[in-house]
């Protein structure tokens, strides 16, 4: 065992659960348990949002895949990640205000909230929980699976022990403390996940004699590592391209992230967030993903990509500073996990259990149940994750292109659109969801673009087409939700 | 449309959130456009050819770094400039 590297990472993990102990307080004096432990009683600042999206959103395919592929590929796959740019700024501009606004209207706590309100549909509010559950639990299993194996890679315990490990420290502060210690928790991580790029970023440059050497050496071994189109030039424009759909714009429909769309306190934070939160993205994206390139001279030969970016810090950082920097990516998937944690028992709680199961349930009802209930799918995913899946980054994926496909449209259109109605969003998610397990399954990258693509513009269709055919029905109903939305 | 009631009176934060959701996708639109045209356009050419600024190859320097500078500095100019504070509250809590 390297005490070196292990130390920081145990000094991290108990800072984590001071945060959880802090948080816990505010929920105990909270006016209203819900809005305290599923949105921290939407006082985010803009720097604590700015980061918690980030952090949320950078996950361990930022550090741990990502890198890995960036390695195999070359700078392709750094113009690839670059698409992530546009996530921190568009998604705020997008939901933004009227988000905020709207759902401080109706109360809404979480996104299901928002479009039971919107749409009044029990189908909607039933499909949406059902997707969420369903695609962000496989999302959650494969960080996991992800933060067990950085634990046993740093510390040579078995993979079952690790991921004992880690799901305990993630269980521990997102159970007792809520929204609120997720959020600053993120933050913290967010901080680590800058300052741990930073470092390595620089180790890298230095151990691989400067840029230009780099590259020199880069070209030497295969010219197209310093292309576009990647080193087997598998990366095609159209592919690229798509990715601006699947991280960048599609991001608006991803539940963990527009929630947090609800969660701040005024509307500076917001604009601050926007600024913070692009330099930010642009950096961290940038920085890890031309590590994994530029660690393709420092240490060639690394089979399983994976590996480069634990391989890489232990090789160009004194043993401490390693330790540092590999919390950077347990910071990522644990800022990403407790957050997917706590949209899931958020489902199932308020949206499922309060809306149809018992209405009338106590507070203190409420908060025993949300309390066990985090905890009881932690332990399932826990479960889950001790027989993984391969391909962590396409398991990762596969659960965001889901949930984008379900997403997206009710959420845009429900907030911009006056003519959206249920129906259309019913036909929106159908059409997304099956699409895009059908091409997932039979025919990935149609037209040469990321699967994602074809479901998003189907959904679209399915939204508009379905809207505008039932707009005579229901009238009235149409119309109070209109004017309770829009009006003033 | 078509509605003899009298006529919704929309909120009036929502002009502004509607024209900064814009503004976003606007700028969404020029990002990709810069990134495409330096990432394809200069990196297109074969790789002898290619010039380098900073050790990086020219493509990816504008493409890449310039671009993830430049749109740091127009996001700032955007929200710190086009961009209206608004009270997210209700001013007289409405009916739950």
């Amino acid at each position: 065992m390297n005490w070196n590297v292990i130390l920081p990472l145990i000094g991290f993990l108990v800072l984590v659960f001071a945060i959880g102990t802090y948080a816990s307080k505010h929920i105990r004096n909270a006016p209203d348990f819900l809005q305290e432990y599923f949105l921290g009683s939407r006082q985010l600042g803009g720097f604590v949002l700015a980061l918690t999206m980030v952090a949320t959103f950078g996950s361990a395919s930022s550090f741990v895949g990502g890198p890995g592929v960036a390695y195999t590929l070359g700078l392709g796959w750094v113009l690839l990640a670059m698409t992530q740019l546009v996530t921190g700024y568009f998604t705020l501009a997008v939901l933004g205000k009227k988000f905020a606004i709207v759902s401080r209207k109706i109360n809404a706590v979480t996104l299901i909230d928002f479009l039971k309100e919107r749409y009044q549909s029990k189908w909607v509010v039933l499909l949406s929980a059902f997707s969420i559950v369903l695609f962000l639990f496989s999302a959650m299993a494969a960080q996991w699976v992800g933060g067990g194996r950085l634990i046993e890679s740093f510390t040579g315990l078995s993979y079952t022990a690790s991921l004992f490990i880690f799901a305990i420290s993630v269980l521990v502060y997102v159970v007792i403390g809520g929204f609120r210690a997720v959020a600053i928790t993120d933050s913290i991580q967010g901080i680590v996940m800058l300052i741990g790029t930073l470092l390595l970023l620089i180790g890298t440059i230095i151990a691989g004699g400067g840029i230009e050497n780099i590259m020199t050496e880069l070209a030497a071994e295969n010219p197209k590592l310093i292309s576009p189109f990647g080193a087997d030039g598998s990366l095609t424009p159209a592919f690229v391209s798509s990715f601006w759909i699947l991280v960048g714009i599609g991001v608006v429909g991803l539940p963990q992230v527009s929630v947090r769309a609800m969660s701040y306190r005024d509307s500076k934070a917001m604009h601050r967030a926007m600024i913070i939160g692009t330099v930010v993205v642009g950096f961290i994206m940038l920085g890890m993903h031309l590590i994994g390139v530029f660690g393709r001279v420092v240490i060639p030969g690394v089979e399983v990509g994976d590996k480069v970016m634990p391989l890489l810090a232990l090789e160009v950082l004194p043993g401490w500073l390693a330790g540092v920097v590999l919390a950077a990516p347990m910071a990522a998937v644990m800022s990403t996990v407790d957050s997917i944690l706590l949209l899931v028992s958020s489902a199932v709680i308020k949206d499922v259990y309060i809306n149809y199961v018992r209405p009338t349930a106590s507070e203190r009802r409420v908060k025993t149940l949300s309390i066990g209930i985090t905890a009881v799918i932690g332990i399932l995913v826990f479960l889950m994750a001790i027989n993984p899946p391969d391909l962590l980054i396409w398991l990762n994926l596969f659960a965001f292109g889901g949930l984008e496909a379900a997403f997206i449209w009710p959420i845009v259109l429900g907030l911009y659109w006056k003519k959206g109605n249920a129906q259309g969003a019913l036909a929106s998610m159908l059409m997304g969801v099956g699409s895009y397990i059908v091409f997932h399954t039979y025919s990935p990258n149609l037209f040469g673009m990321h699967t994602v693509v074809v479901p998003v513009i189907l959904s679209l269709i399915g939204y508009v087409v379905f809207s505008l055919l039932t707009q005579h029905q229901q009238r009235s109903q149409q119309n109070q939700i209109i004017e309770r939305f829009w009006g003033e | 449309m078509g509605n003899q009631q009298n006529p919704l009176q929309e909120d009036r934060r929502f002009r502004v959130s509607n024209r900064e959701a814009l503004m976003g996708v606007g700028l969404a639109l020029l990002n990709f456009i810069w990134w495409y045209a330096f990432a394809y356009g200069l990196g297109g050419k074969p790789v002898s050819e290619y010039g380098f600024i900073l050790g990086f190859p020219a493509w990816f320097f504008y493409s890449c770094l310039l671009g993830f500078v430049l749109f740091s500095v127009l996001v700032y100019v955007m929200v710190k400039f086009l961009f209206v504070e608004v009270p997210f509250e209700d001013k007289e809590g409405e009916e739950t």
